[in-house]
């Protein structure tokens, strides 16, 4: 168990620093930068811009070094000072600016994953023991339903709903009687009463996504043998399920924090935009479109790590979880 | 999902003239079509897939109007619902729909729409409206469906903002939506299907490898991702451009789904007596795949390709409803969301969210036929 986990960070670190490239590319790669965006728009404005301002703005920014430089002073300083750069656009310190909103972004995608669980488990054994029931039916299309409506859809719905028929407009995470208020008691009941909301709808295609996989792995257990011989013997069937086909069969739900994180993080990251939460979504649009490249580069690193973070956790839980895998993994070695 | 070792092989996909055949032997492509046409869900969902085809095909005629006529006076006016007969003075068989009277707010200076019961707008089938171009290369002016008299204009599902008819958006909508999936998951399979077969085939340390860029495409959050790279393509593009660039972009990322498809096939195959029995009889790696081992997964294929294009099509919409996928004046689902953005204008005119309607029923009937192709493929079930 000790070398697999160890293997298993190993392995991480060249992901990381894949995915660290990545992310520096993807804001290098619009024509131009900011400085462009800028003066464009400050020309576009009537007011001249001299070039030793421009060249001292390129200077203090470092962007005539060659991409590489770029990428070691910009990866250099988030490694050893935890220093993400500045923002262009609020002259402001990247981590000033995202750690409260990544921190929000975390706890709606944990509780997000946390709700879809705890509602497809019970959904998910009850269609695969009762399979072709009126209930397995109703379920499995409202299940396909959630998976086909893409989340924002949703949340639009759910805002036009709320607006036409309870005369509310949705919207933000803090009330504003709290929003500038220091955290307490008061502050968080109000976060958690608004956070329902977006929680439910990113988790209805993660949770269809569940029950699915769920009900197939069951059944595909159901008619083993051993489900079988365990009734020959006169084992009550819950029991029975319960304590054997359904253990079996819990493993891909463990597997789920890895494939389910980027599709949490991607559908957080629409839904805020749509109901306006102070997530990660909002102002990582507004960075791309500004090519506001620390800014954005810093979120789309700091949310692939977070993922991969959470893939090496589920990955580690199934080893402990499954003796199969744990096994396979030494039998391999 | 273990495979016990002693179930048969997957019956050979011969054909009919295959000497050694026993008479009540089925060929199991029509095994596939029969189970398939059990499945009641996966029918209807071919059903409604081959609308949206010829929806996607015949764009411009099937569409009341054009994506891009407008009309000033009549912003955000509601759909008109469409009565097949006239009971006023006794029964008259005949399409019509009321017309609207408008008044202006004075204070918002938005259009307010009542119904106005006498006046009747007849609608019919065949058409003369407003003038097109076929596929861009015959000039018609013949619609499916809209007002007899082509000076009136009838809005089945409402309009937008700009007074242009949703229904017409929806249908040129369907054909970019349709089309971006289709292409997307075109390019994806070529990558998929090379890269997860050198991965399965092989094995060792290539597998390796390419198993490792999957996990890590896997484990980044698509939608960052693809909201970065696409907020590289270049505002200036012309549409054509963009639109291959969103659909390269679609499918870097989309491929690698498929690719674990074809190489968990590929190792679990590789297994099988029948492979090794060829590989005995000394046949070269080209034919164990070709003539072998693909026939025994097409099917799969086929049915993982139909679920693919689902996501790319939810993900197209993602990003143009963002602003950053395609932009109009090109119509697609997305691009005809972007309008549904504030809270405002659904509050007005709910109708603007339609193309999300579209967008679901499209990916459920694309979902249904998948996951019935998978199962009716299944030897085993």
């Amino acid at each position: 168990m000790r070398d697999y986990v160890i293997r298993r960070c190993l392995y991480m670190v060249p992901t990381l620093f894949a995915i660290s490239v990545v992310a520096f590319l993807v804001i290098q790669l619009p024509p131009g930068n900011f400085l462009t965006t800028y003066i464009a728009q400050l020309s576009a404005q009537g007011q001249g811009v001299d070039g030793a301002q421009i060249r001292a703005l390129e200077e203090r920014y470092g962007l005539n070094d060659p991409v590489v430089v770029q990428y070691w002073k910009w990866i250099s300083g988030i490694v050893t000072r935890g220093d993400f750069g500045q923002s262009f656009q609020f002259r402001r310190d990247v981590s000033e600016l995202i750690w409260n909103r990544i921190g929000l972004t975390l706890i709606l995608a944990l509780s997000t994953l946390l709700l879809s669980w705890a509602i497809a488990f019970p959904i998910g054994v009850y269609s695969a023991v009762r399979q072709y029931s009126v209930g397995d039916y109703v379920v499995t299309f409202i299940g396909f339903v959630g998976l086909a409506t893409p989340n924002f859809m949703l949340a639009l719905l759910f805002a036009w709903v709320s607006f036409r028929y309870f005369g509310q407009s949705v919207g933000g995470v803090f009330s504003p009687e709290y929003a500038d208020a220091a955290w307490n008691l008061g502050k968080l009941l109000d976060a958690m009463s608004n956070l329902w909301v977006p929680v439910v709808i990113i988790a209805t295609a993660g949770t269809a996504a569940l029950v699915r996989v769920l009900r197939a792995n069951l059944l595909d257990e159901l008619r083993k043998p051993y489900v079988t011989t365990a009734r020959a013997k006169g084992l009550p069937e819950w029991r029975l399920i319960l304590k054997y086909p359904v253990r079996m069969s819990l493993s891909p739900f463990i597997s789920t924090i890895g494939w389910i994180l980027p599709t949490l993080i991607g559908g957080e990251v629409l839904v805020s935009i749509v109901l306006s939460l102070e997530t990660t979504g909002p102002l990582l649009v507004e960075a791309l479109r500004n090519q506001d490249m620390y800014l954005a580069g810093s979120f789309i690193l700091v949310l692939g790590v977070l993922t991969v973070v959470g893939t090496l956790l589920s990955d580690l839980l199934l080893a402990w979880w499954d003796p199969r895998i744990r096994h396979q993994h030494v039998e391999r070695v | 999902m273990v495979r016990t070792p002693n179930l048969p092989p997957p019956a050979p996909t011969g054909t009919g003239a295959d000497p050694g055949r026993a008479p009540g032997d089925v060929p199991q492509r029509v095994l596939v079509r029969r189970r398939f046409l059990r499945n009641k869900l996966a029918v209807i969902g071919a059903l409604v897939l081959c609308g949206f085809v010829l929806v996607s095909v015949f764009s411009e005629f099937v569409a009341p109007s054009t994506p891009h006529a407008y009309d000033a006076s009549r912003t955000h006016a509601p759909p008109q619902r469409l009565h097949f007969a006239d009971t006023d003075d006794g029964f008259e068989l005949g399409m019509y729909v009321h017309g609207f009277e408008v008044e202006r707010d004075p204070e918002t200076f938005a259009n307010n729409y009542t119904v106005d019961e006498s006046t009747k707008i007849p609608v019919g089938f065949f058409v003369q409206g407003q003038p097109y171009e076929m596929w861009g290369l015959v000039p018609m002016d013949r619609h499916l469906i809209g007002a007899k008299d082509p000076a009136q204009e009838v809005y089945f599902l409402g309009a937008d903002r700009n007074g242009r008819d949703m229904a017409s958006r929806i249908v040129y909508g369907t054909r970019v939506s349709m089309s971006i999936g289709l292409a997307g998951v075109a390019m994806s399979f070529v990558l998929g299907l090379v890269l997860g077969g050198i991965s399965g085939y092989f094995g060792g340390r290539i597998d390796n490898l390419i198993q490792r860029v999957i996990e890590f495409l896997m484990s980044v959050p698509t939608i960052p991702l693809w909201m970065g790279l696409s907020a590289a393509v270049p505002r200036e593009w012309g549409a054509i451009q963009t639109y291959l660039a969103i659909t390269v972009i679609l499918s870097l990322i989309g491929w690698t789904d498929l690719a674990r498809v074809v190489r968990g096939r590929f190792l679990s195959l590789r297994q099988e007596d029948f492979v090794t029995a060829a590989r005995l009889d000394g046949c070269r790696s080209g034919r164990i795949i070709g003539r072998h081992m693909l026939p025994s997964f097409t099917s799969h294929i086929i049915a993982s390709l139909t679920l693919a294009v689902p996501f790319m099509i939810l993900a197209e919409t993602s990003l143009s409803f963002l602003g950053l996928g395609l932009q109009a004046p090109v119509v697609s689902w997305g691009v005809l969301l972007q309008e549904a953005q504030n809270i405002h204008s659904i509050s007005g005119a709910p109708w603007v969210l339609l193309p999300g309607a579209a967008v679901t029923v499209a990916v459920l009937a694309l979902n249904f036929v998948g996951d019935g192709v998978r199962d009716a493929a299944d030897p085993y079930r």
